[in-house]
């Protein structure tokens, strides 16, 4: 077995198609050690499987402070006033939703009894409603019972727009009725296969109380008490809260799961910096838990030697891609530039678009950038698996990519750069300035001087860039480059929102200021066909199968350049057990955490 | 003495309507809106955003949300934040404390630092202790405060371990733990703030303080036989310190402004990380209040600066 096989053998094990275990037992049959093969794919920044979490304290209490520390901070504890994570999560201490969203992306039921299932008839056969069966015997932190009338409450209030939740678009257009005092059904207007949106996860799911919200459901919503005071169901309760740097709970003594929560205060340190957040968690362990720690992987290794603590890293689809836009960036029409009455000069071009896929050596980008923190991908759906493609694969081949642009009739000038009927490969390739950006900008940039295309690299302040501002020419949005790299995130397991962004009717253009959500403009009435067959199959299956082919489309066309799906890392202090998931609040297992005794 | 105290109050009025029309325009004109994370939330559509934008009044024209902000400030309502839906009152209020001890007490170190060193520095020139006195001080304001504060954090927290860097407002302890925590978590802002500004300080103390030396009235008082420390006190020292009060009010509004990049580096909760958090969300109530206040302070503080001058040397009368 040589090297080319054994790097193919740990791609098949990144992509999912080969097991961990059957990678080490062949390693083991040519006579490494178990121990050594598992080494092997770390190095390569496959990560251990998670073992399933299990909670081991015998009783509620007794552990004392946990020390958790955001570098974003949270300002807001009203979860339908969230904007960001930090809100969600500062929320989440003591909001609960009715299930939650567990690594893998399966839901785990909350302040649900159990989990709408088809085989037990609570998800309707034709996909317009869910039955959720609550939980008894739940209780507000201020003793009164949680009930249907709660679960109604909340859809009322964040369905009104007065009421300005951000968590409008999951409630608007749904229906909710109280079936009794401990079942609701949720009402859709249309078949829907995702149906886990409304009451589920931190980002929509958390309840609040009726009896304290009802006086402020509309207009006068933000003079509402418990808006700075919350009364939850969660494990803890409200202790104190300073907007933009602290919240503190202490211990819910009547908490509806037994034995927790572990803890007897929690705090949630927020402001500073990732770097330092890092080292307060890795290096000196003054806290015991840091949230999104997005450092260089060389320093974490650094400050992990300090002893305090490890990171712990955590499966998400967030990818951080290359988009190629379709139209052109340097023709106004109607007084816009890359308007989809264009066509992009050259990246329409099969031969070129190919030339480029083979020039970005993700390889590289992994280990050279992002080690453990970031995974080389062909796909732009990577996780949860049951969506991931096993169509694809990538390459880095700078001979394939100049083979390939001297067939397709591009022939290099007289300063080296490539040109067809006058038309020169320059691109201007821009993306947010972010060191690890830049550098990956470079290698992608050195490839592409070898296989004769010039490439100019633009890097745009992150408040500019990632602004929806309409003024500004520089916005991801408007897209007047030709090649743009940033992270798109996927916020629920399920790729119908996430696949939006390469529908026609997305387009990002001057006549929806912007908004919408396809930068690259690429139109293509089989991919929406495809959609909107996905957006209605009720079978999951079928659907999966949907979203792989859509994920092959636009791999394949190279609307966009996959590159690496960035997981969640997060320091965890030694001792400390956490259950985190990608796909929910960092919070949404607080009730489990507990210390090593 | 009435007179010129209503003139100034009323110059101060126009300046402050400027001030306030020019940072409102900047901020209106500065890319970002506070609703860009939702807006780049696959998950939430688009018109959520436009919504919340609409409901805040985000899409009127600069002039009529300005005027909107500024009938309401004369109000006495400082708006809320769009972050955080509090009012900025409220939120300004609760970072005050924190501000008021760890800034204040810096300022205190400063002067303690400034005033034994600069007069010594100043008593002795270029002697040896005015030479080490000179090149520490020059060191300590060549510095910028994000690298000592690195610097002690390296050295105390992570060698030492012996200070925590991260600054907390709720500490648990009760008693004596609870004081000896609180003056543990602030020794290193303190220190690099205090330090710097000491620094800063030094230098003008030696200056003034070289000028006095050398005035007949000080030979004067040696040649009457005065012993030296009444003469460095009561003669030297007192004259030398009118220039300094001066400075020392006018850097007061300081302590109110916060000191955003230690505040940044330690985490303190302040009226500094207040204002950068704001500005990174745009925020424009926050940044509005935080900057008006700013502005208010400087002002007060200018005439607060004049009329000491007038109190301290009796030669200088206000028309």
């Amino acid at each position: 077995m040589d090297e080319t096989q054994l790097r193919a053998m740990i791609g098949k094990v990144r992509a999912g198609r080969l097991s961990r275990r059957a990678f080490v037992r062949r390693m083991v049959g040519l006579g490494l050690t178990a121990p050594f093969a598992g080494l092997m794919l770390a190095q390569e920044g496959v990560a251990a499987e998670p073992a399933p979490f299990v909670y081991k304290p015998t009783k509620a209490g007794g552990g004392g402070t946990l020390r958790t520390l955001w570098w974003e901070a949270p300002t807001l504890l009203n979860p339908h006033f969230a904007v960001g994570t930090k809100d969600q999560d500062g929320s989440r201490i003591f909001y609960e939703p009715l299930a939650g969203w567990d690594p893998d992306g399966n839901l785990v039921p909350v302040l649900a009894a159990e989990i709408p299932d088809a085989t037990k008839g609570t998800v309707s056969a034709d996909g317009r409603s869910v039955t959720w069966k609550l939980k008894q015997g739940v209780k507000w932190h201020d003793g009164q019972p949680f009930t249907a009338d709660d679960c109604v409450f909340n859809w009322q209030y964040a369905a009104d727009p007065a009421t300005a939740a951000t968590s409008i678009g999951t409630y608007k257009d749904i229906k909710v009725e109280k079936v009794d005092d401990y079942t609701i059904k949720v009402l859709f207007p249309k078949p829907t296969p995702f149906w886990a949106t409304a009451f589920v996860g931190a980002q929509f799911g958390q309840i609040i109380p009726k009896h304290l919200f009802e006086k402020y459901k509309g207009g006068n919503s933000r003079d509402a008490p418990g808006n700075l005071v919350p009364v939850g169901t969660g494990p803890y309760m409200f202790a104190d809260f300073k907007p933009g740097d602290l919240v503190r709970g202490k211990r819910n003594p009547n908490y509806h799961m037994p034995n927790r929560p572990y803890f007897d205060l929690i705090d949630m340190k927020g402001g500073g910096e990732a770097v330092s957040a890092a080292r307060a968690v890795l290096q000196t362990g003054e806290y015991d838990f840091a949230w999104n720690l997005q450092v260089e992987d060389e320093i974490l290794k650094r400050l992990e030697q300090g002893g305090h603590g490890h990171i712990l890293i955590t499966p998400t689809g967030n990818i951080e891609h290359i988009e190629l836009n379709q139209t052109d960036p340097s023709k106004t029409v109607d007084g816009q530039r890359s308007s989809i009455k264009t066509t992009h000069p050259f990246l329409t071009d099969p031969a070129v678009k190919e030339a480029f896929n083979l020039l970005v050596d993700r390889a590289s980008v992994q280990q050279y950038i992002y080690g453990r923190t970031g995974v080389a991908t062909a796909n732009f759906i990577n996780n949860p698996k049951r969506f991931r493609s096993p169509n694809t694969h990538y390459e880095f081949n700078v001979q394939k990519a100049i083979a390939l642009l001297d067939k397709g009739g591009w022939k290099p000038g007289a300063d080296g750069i490539r040109e067809k009927n006058g038309v020169k490969l320059k691109v201007v390739f821009q993306t947010s300035v972010n060191a690890p950006r830049q550098k990956n900008q470079e290698i992608i940039k050195e490839a592409c001087q070898k296989a004769g295309i010039a490439m100019e690299l633009k890097a745009i302040l992150a408040s500019v860039f990632f602004s929806s501002d309409i003024g500004n020419p520089d916005t991801y949005r408007k897209f007047y480059t030709d090649l743009q790299m940033f992270t798109t995130v996927m916020g629920q397991p399920d790729p119908q929102e996430f696949m939006r962004q390469f529908l026609s009717t997305e387009v990002a253009q001057r006549e929806n200021k912007w908004q919408g959500r396809n930068t690259t403009r690429w139109r293509n009435p089989e991919y929406d066909a495809l959609f909107d067959a996905a957006e209605n199959e009720l079978d999951p299956v079928k659907r999966a199968g949907l979203f792989i082919k859509m994920n092959d489309m636009v791999v394949n066309d190279v609307v966009i350049i996959p590159e690496i799906y960035r997981p969640v890392v997060s320091g965890v202090g030694t001792g400390l057990n956490v259950w985190i998931s990608g796909w929910d609040s960092n919070f949404w297992a607080l009730q489990d955490w507990y210390r090593n005794a | 003495m009435f007179n010129y105290l209503v003139r100034r109050v009323l110059i101060a009025l126009p300046s402050l309507l400027g001030i306030s029309v020019i940072l409102f325009t900047v901020l209106a004109l500065a890319p970002g809106d506070p609703f860009s994370e939702l807006a780049n939330d696959p998950s939430i559509p688009p018109a959520v955003a436009a919504a919340l934008r609409h409901k805040f009044g985000l899409d009127d024209p600069i002039y009529l949300r300005y005027f909107h902000w500024l009938v309401a400030m004369l109000h006495g309502d400082w708006g809320y934040s769009f972050a955080s839906r509090v009012d900025v009152s409220t939120l300004i209020m609760q970072r005050l404390p924190t501000t008021l001890y760890v800034l204040g007490a810096s300022q205190i170190l400063a002067l303690c630092v400034a005033l034994p060193v600069g007069v010594y520095a100043g008593v002795r020139p270029y002697s040896l202790g005015d030479q080490i006195a000179s090149t520490l001080a020059l060191i300590g304001f060549s510095i910028p405060t994000f690298f000592t504060g690195l610097v002690l954090i390296l050295i105390f927290s992570i060698w030492l371990d012996w200070l925590p860097f991260v600054y907390r407002t709720d500490i648990s302890a009760t008693g004596f733990a609870w004081y000896w925590a609180y003056i543990k978590e602030a020794i290193m802002p303190v220190a690099v703030l205090g330090l710097f500004q000491g620094a800063v300080w030094t230098r003008f103390v030696r200056a003034s303080v070289l000028d006095v030396v050398r005035l007949d009235y000080v030979t004067t008082a040696r040649a009457k036989g005065l012993a030296e420390h009444t003469v460095v006190l009561k003669h030297i020292t007192r004259n030398a310190l009118i220039p300094v009060v001066t400075l020392v009010a006018l850097s007061m509004p300081i302590v109110f402004g916060g000191a955003v990049v230690t505040e940044q580096i330690f985490r303190v909760p302040g009226i500094g990380s207040l204002l950068i958090s704001a500005i990174l969300n745009n925020d424009t109530p926050v940044i509005m209040g935080v900057t008006f206040i700013f502005s208010c302070l400087v002002i007060v503080f200018n005439l607060v600066a004049d009329l000491l001058y007038g109190w301290l040397d009796p030669r200088i009368s206000y028309r």
